[in-house]
């Protein structure tokens, strides 16, 4: 099961003269939880909207198996992205819409199937993610932790094999976080799904993270990759130790640290 | 792979007290799947069978469809009092299974589809009318209140924000009005045209863009334009405030949202409608001057100098003091709608929708009731 599904080559990404990111190459391979990270800035959900298609690098290409993304036409992009989910970082869900109206969106739109039918896959879908019983709600009705897990029913809908998250646990309570840190990793070991996460979250990053990039937003480029917990105990890079001891690496020796990142693990 | 067309498919094995059920073939969204109700009626009462077991060797590929499937067949067997062994079934499947049932439905959150009788939606809308009259009554008196701190200096608010407000509603609304009175003055001076050239009257043309122009259409002209312009982006501010918590946080801070948002906005219109109403006018007046001047053979002087004799002061001012009044009902509206507006992204949407048209409502009843009213007392 390692075999690539997404991979970034020589991307350089600018929002108009502004470089966010430079040199940027690295491969997600399938069924992996990859965790994209950085300080807040960076370019992390910069870098997921080009991996999304919505928008475009400067430099360099986004690969889909062996397909360019960015090199084909509109719609050649569109049928690539439609093997893929997006959980926005607020859920996204449409606010006008119920929540199993939100859910059978792409249902309706792109699959034939009967209305019962989609009913039931709704059902299905948000009884998953422990909303069973809430399709009749509207998205103002509900908190925020069940806006982002119905967020994530949505982006499910249509069984993508891809599953992108911009910063899930950002606004939940720890307990909440770990249970959808839990339903990220049991999502993809039942469904053999890739999961790609954009997020600062070391609980999380360090809880399911099967292999990590972190972005520099001073060098403007990634500056590590590799698991997680590898980089944790192997990483010579200040910045990377920083990011992931909470800054504790600045005032003790590193080696302590690594001791004590261990322990509370 | 020659998996991609192995027909799907779902064959029952009765041997009671067992019950097995084979799964077979591709069970993908797009894949013609056998009926389940006909499977289901095999099981006839369900009472010689005690447990059901899947044999899934020739499962090929599955995804959502399966599992919905199987789910309410698992919810059947178990309602016929049948144990399921789960066991059977691939790893993958029996943790989604499990996940699925992990947050049971709450009881009592699943909501009816209620049924509402059209008696109902008739007195529901009265009874809106009313809460409707009785917010609009409470928004005046707060309004009223916030602008007799504002006569006592007392009100709370940004000067810079007036004068931002000043900006938006008036030297930015100027090439629309511009463009708009021009038009007005021009179509008024062609309607009259066609009645007063009968008598060869054309130089009267003046007097009827003048006088249509200061006491009626400019005014109104200029109400509806900036209803549809700043009414509506009052409500959509502070409606998108109110979404984001930001008027919230302002009360926290201490501030009145009716002195620290509703009364600069309120200000600037009231402040800035009459000028942009003396505008509209004089642009109304040129148009008029255009179509007289090149169409009817009438000088500019002479068509200038009509004009100068038949608007007097009353009718210009007439016009201004409506315009003034328009100013206040639309802020009134706008801001009203945009502080009622709920917590989601398309009341903000609603919010701007029913600030116009409660504005242009208001407009028009404010301007019959002010016109009855002058032509009653005579000026």
């Amino acid at each position: 099961m390692t075999s690539p599904c997404i991979s970034i080559k020589n991307m350089t990404m600018a929002y108009g003269d502004l470089i966010i990111q430079r040199d940027l190459n690295f491969t997600i391979n399938r069924g992996e939880i990859f965790v994209i990270m950085g300080g807040s800035g960076c370019g992390k959900s910069t870098l997921l909207m080009h991996l999304i298609g919505l928008h475009r690098p400067l430099i360099g290409d986004v690969f889909y198996g062996e397909e360019s993304l960015w090199g084909a036409d509109y719609k050649t992009r569109q049928g690539l992205l439609r093997q893929t989910g997006v959980l926005f970082q607020s859920g996204a869900l449409l606010s006008s819409m119920t929540l199993a109206e939100n859910v059978a969106l792409p249902l309706t739109e792109h699959t034939r199937l009967s209305a019962q039918r989609i009913r039931h896959l709704v059902s299905y879908k948000l009884a998953l993610v422990g909303l069973a019983g809430f399709e009749d709600y509207y998205p103002a009705e509900i908190s925020g932790g069940m806006q982002k897990r119905a967020g994530l029913a949505r982006a499910m809908a249509l069984d993508p094999e891809i599953l992108f998250f911009d910063e899930p646990s950002a606004g939940l309570d720890p307990v909440s976080a770990k249970l959808l840190d839990d339903l990220i990793r049991s999502l993809r070991d039942h469904l053999g799904a890739t999961i790609v996460i954009v997020t600062h979250e070391l609980a999380s990053i360090f809880a399911i993270g099967t292999y990590s990039v972190f972005l520099d937003m001073e060098s403007k480029t990634m500056i590590a990759s590799g698991p997680p917990k590898q980089l944790l105990t192997e990483s010579r890079d200040p910045k990377v130790l920083r990011f992931l001891t909470r800054g504790a690496s600045e005032d003790s020796s590193s080696s302590a640290i690594k001791q004590q990142g261990h322990e509370n693990l | 792979m020659t998996l991609s067309n192995r027909p799907t498919n779902i064959t029952v094995n009765c041997k009671a007290p067992l019950l097995e059920i084979a799964i077979v073939g591709d069970w993908l969204l797009d894949s013609q799947i056998p009926d389940l109700d006909l499977i289901l009626s095999q099981f006839g009462d369900g009472t010689q069978f005690k447990q059901l077991v899947f044999s899934t060797e020739l499962l090929g590929r599955w995804d959502s469809l399966l599992m919905t499937e199987l789910i309410k067949l698992i919810a059947y067997s178990e309602e016929k009092g049948i144990s399921v062994d789960i066991k059977t079934l691939p790893s993958g499947i029996q943790g989604l299974l499990s996940l699925v049932s992990a947050v049971p439905e709450r009881a009592g959150v699943r909501r009816q589809s209620l049924k509402v009788s059209w008696l109902e939606i008739i007195g529901n809308s009265g009874l809106g009318l009313q809460s409707d009259v009785k917010s609009l009554i409470m928004f005046i008196g707060n309004l009223t209140l916030s602008v007799t701190a504002f006569f006592r200096g007392k009100a709370h608010f940004r000067w810079v924000d007036l004068w931002r407000n000043i900006q938006d509603c008036g030297p930015s609304a100027l090439p629309i009005i511009t463009l708009i009175s021009l038009l007005v003055g021009l179509i008024l001076a062609f309607v009259g045209s066609v009645q007063l050239a009968l008598f060869g009257a054309q130089l009267y043309i003046a007097d009827l863009v003048g006088l249509g122009m200061t006491r009626e259409m400019g005014g109104l002209m200029t109400a509806v334009i900036m209803s549809g312009r700043t009414g509506a982006a009052y409500a959509a501010q502070l409606g998108t405030m109110q979404v984001n918590n930001e008027i919230d946080a302002l009360e926290t801070m201490g501030f009145d949202p009716m002195e620290f948002l509703v009364l600069p906005r309120v200000l600037a219109l009231i402040f800035i409608m009459p000028l942009l109403c003396l505008y509209a006018d004089l642009m109304g007046i040129i148009g008029g001057a255009l179509v007289t001047v090149n169409f009817f053979e009438v000088s500019l002087v002479e068509y200038l100098q009509r004009t100068v004799n038949a608007i007097h002061l009353p009718d210009l001012t007439i016009g201004v003091f409506k315009c003034a009044v328009f100013g206040i009902l639309i802020a009134l509206s706008g801001c009203m709608r945009g502080m009622q507006c709920g917590r989601s992204a398309s009341d903000v949407g609603d919010a701007a929708t029913s600030a116009v048209v409660t504005g242009i409502v208001f407009i028009v009843v404010a301007d019959s009731l002010m016109t009855i009213l002058c032509n009653r007392l005579g000026i």
